[in-house]
């Protein structure tokens, strides 16, 4: 490795985290605006012009919070809960291809910080540690509703795991490879993974919305029975964290469905424009990020529009129904392979 | 039973079919709804820049009248505070003295004419009670407020002012046909 190469990737990797966090900052703002027109009416529209201000508003409010740590509360947990729920969320967009790659000065740069050859893999262990974020918080409150909270919470998100990954293993079958950017390449045109695993992008979709804890599966923070859930003792900055990493890791989960699914960074009909590859792939992240905007969107629209899920519904949907689809697509997808491309 | 509208909907608990059981055409079907609002005309009246229009008729806080001359029209005769349903209105009377006629109509006024806004209904029952023309209810809004004193109007927030430019216009509660209503010896309340 060379120098040249340690300070693109540090800049590039600066560069994605301040784009995760503004993202996801003006994620809460976009939430708000989708509300509000979803309920006939006009949503923030007093900081700034269109209300553009209102997310360093709400930023500047939580600073200026008052600091509540509760008496019986493990300190030390207690702090450690927002600060794992914050890291996990922005870890996972590591293994994010972000674009192609760019040719500057007869080097090529790929725009991705760490190709893993087990990309998936990594994605889902974030995904699995980003509980331990909920649960110590929720423990360390020392507060029935928290525990009840982060008991859901991770209930929850281990039960949907279990269908989430067997709908990619369905998707893995047919790509042959765990590495993000070996499956994006593949799906190079329109060869979008959407067109031929429609089932399990189903099943992966509403994973993803358990797996961050959005409507209908917000469960573990329904603010009615448990008063906000694993969050009620918190305050201030890390409360606002918490918030904050839910916005985070819906920006990451709609980045790995559209990597996943929507086929990344490639565009419909680049090969026929005939452009310079600097400028393909350029035009391939800016649609990258009009995929991942417009499903988090989705997330908010589907937020919006559904009703919460009751305890006992959420389990049955999640091991009676999407882990026997789940099973199902796999085998479906094996045996397509097996009869078609073997033989 | 005989229903009372046709818009009641019977229930049973006939088991859902299968295209019912996966739910997502009712999901789509909900977000296309939802879809729809979201492009939907806003309901809402951004206030400081834009106001709701106000009724012609609409009963908000109190004024007291003065006639074409400037004297106030009140006599402190208490209709109003007899008729008031929730007992806001209270008042002191006095006899006026000689070189104050160009201030009051009559011998007798109000010394202290004061409206609890808390505790006023805004029903309109004052102005229908008043025989002197002198109190009625405007379109002006009684101003919110974090203590409960200041909602106890005086004379001095309730008495119009006396420049005719500054007067507070009621033509919209004392039309023709209510002055004519008021003062019609035909009717009971006015014998």
């Amino acid at each position: 490795m060379d120098w040249t190469l340690y300070i693109y990737k540090t800049i590039f990797l600066v560069i994605i985290f301040l784009i995760t966090l503004v993202v996801a900052m003006y994620s809460t703002y976009g939430e708000r605006k989708v509300a509000a027109f979803m309920q006939d009416r006009r949503g923030p529209n007093r900081a700034g012009i269109f209300g553009l201000l209102q997310p360093l508003a709400d930023g500047v409010k939580m600073f200026m919070k008052e600091e509540i740590i509760p008496l019986t509360a493990n300190k030390k947990l207690f702090i450690l809960g927002p600060s794992i729920a914050m890291t996990t969320a922005m870890l996972t967009g590591v293994v994010i291809p972000w674009g192609g790659t760019l040719t500057i000065g007869g080097r090529e740069f790929s725009m991705q910080i760490a190709d893993l050859n087990i990309g998936i893999l990594y994605v889902f262990a974030m995904v699995s540690i980003g509980v331990y974020g909920i649960m110590i918080g929720g423990w360390a409150s020392n507060n029935k509703y928290a525990l009840l909270g982060s008991i859901r919470a991770a209930s929850q998100m281990i039960s949907y795991e279990i269908a989430m990954g067997m709908s990619i293993i369905a998707l893995i079958l047919t790509s042959g490879s765990l590495s993000l950017n070996d499956i994006v390449q593949q799906q190079h045109g329109m060869n979008w993974n959407i067109f031929y695993q429609p089932l399990g992008f189903l099943i992966f979709i509403v994973c993803a919305f358990a797996e961050t804890n959005r409507a209908p599966f917000d469960l573990p923070e329904c603010e009615t029975e448990l008063i906000g859930g694993y969050h009620t003792e918190y305050s201030s900055m890390k409360l606002g964290f918490y918030l904050f990493a839910e916005y985070i890791n819906m920006f990451i989960s709609s980045a790995v469905i559209a990597t996943l699914y929507f086929g990344g960074y490639n565009m419909p009909f680049i090969d026929q424009l005939g452009l310079s590859p600097n400028v393909v792939t350029l035009l391939g992240s800016a649609f990258f990020f009009m995929k991942i905007l417009f499903l988090i969107f989705l997330f908010m629209w589907i937020r919006w529009t559904l009703p919460r899920f009751r305890y006992d519904q959420l389990m049955n949907l999640g091991w009676k129904k999407l882990m026997p689809l789940a099973m199902f697509n796999i085998v479906a997808t094996g045996a397509y392979y097996y009869f078609t491309v073997l033989i | 039973m005989q229903a009372l509208t046709n818009r009641s909907k019977m229930v049973s608990n006939k088991q859902m079919t299968f295209m019912e059981r996966i739910y997502l055409p009712a999901i789509f079907k909900g977000m296309s709804i939802t879809l729809k609002h979201f492009f939907k005309k806003k309901a809402t009246i951004s206030y400081p820049e834009q106001t709701r229009e106000f009724s012609k008729i609409y009963r908000g806080r109190h004024v007291l009248k003065r006639d074409e001359e400037g004297r106030e029209r009140c006599t402190a005769c208490g209709l109003c505070a007899v008729s008031c349903p929730a007992e806001a209105i209270t008042m002191i009377a006095a006899e006026r003295k000689p070189g104050e006629e160009h201030l009051y109509r009559e011998e007798k006024y109000a010394e202290v004419y004061e409206i609890n806004m808390l505790r006023c209904i805004f029903c309109g029952d004052c102005e229908e009670a008043c025989p002197k023309e002198a109190i009625f209810l405007t379109d002006r809004i009684v101003k919110s407020d974090y203590e409960r004193l200041p909602f106890v109007y005086g004379k001095s927030l309730l008495v119009e002012p006396l420049d005719p430019n500054l007067r507070i216009d009621i033509s919209g509660r004392q039309t023709k046909n209510v002055l004519n209503f008021k003062q019609n010896k035909r009717f009971a309340h006015n014998r």
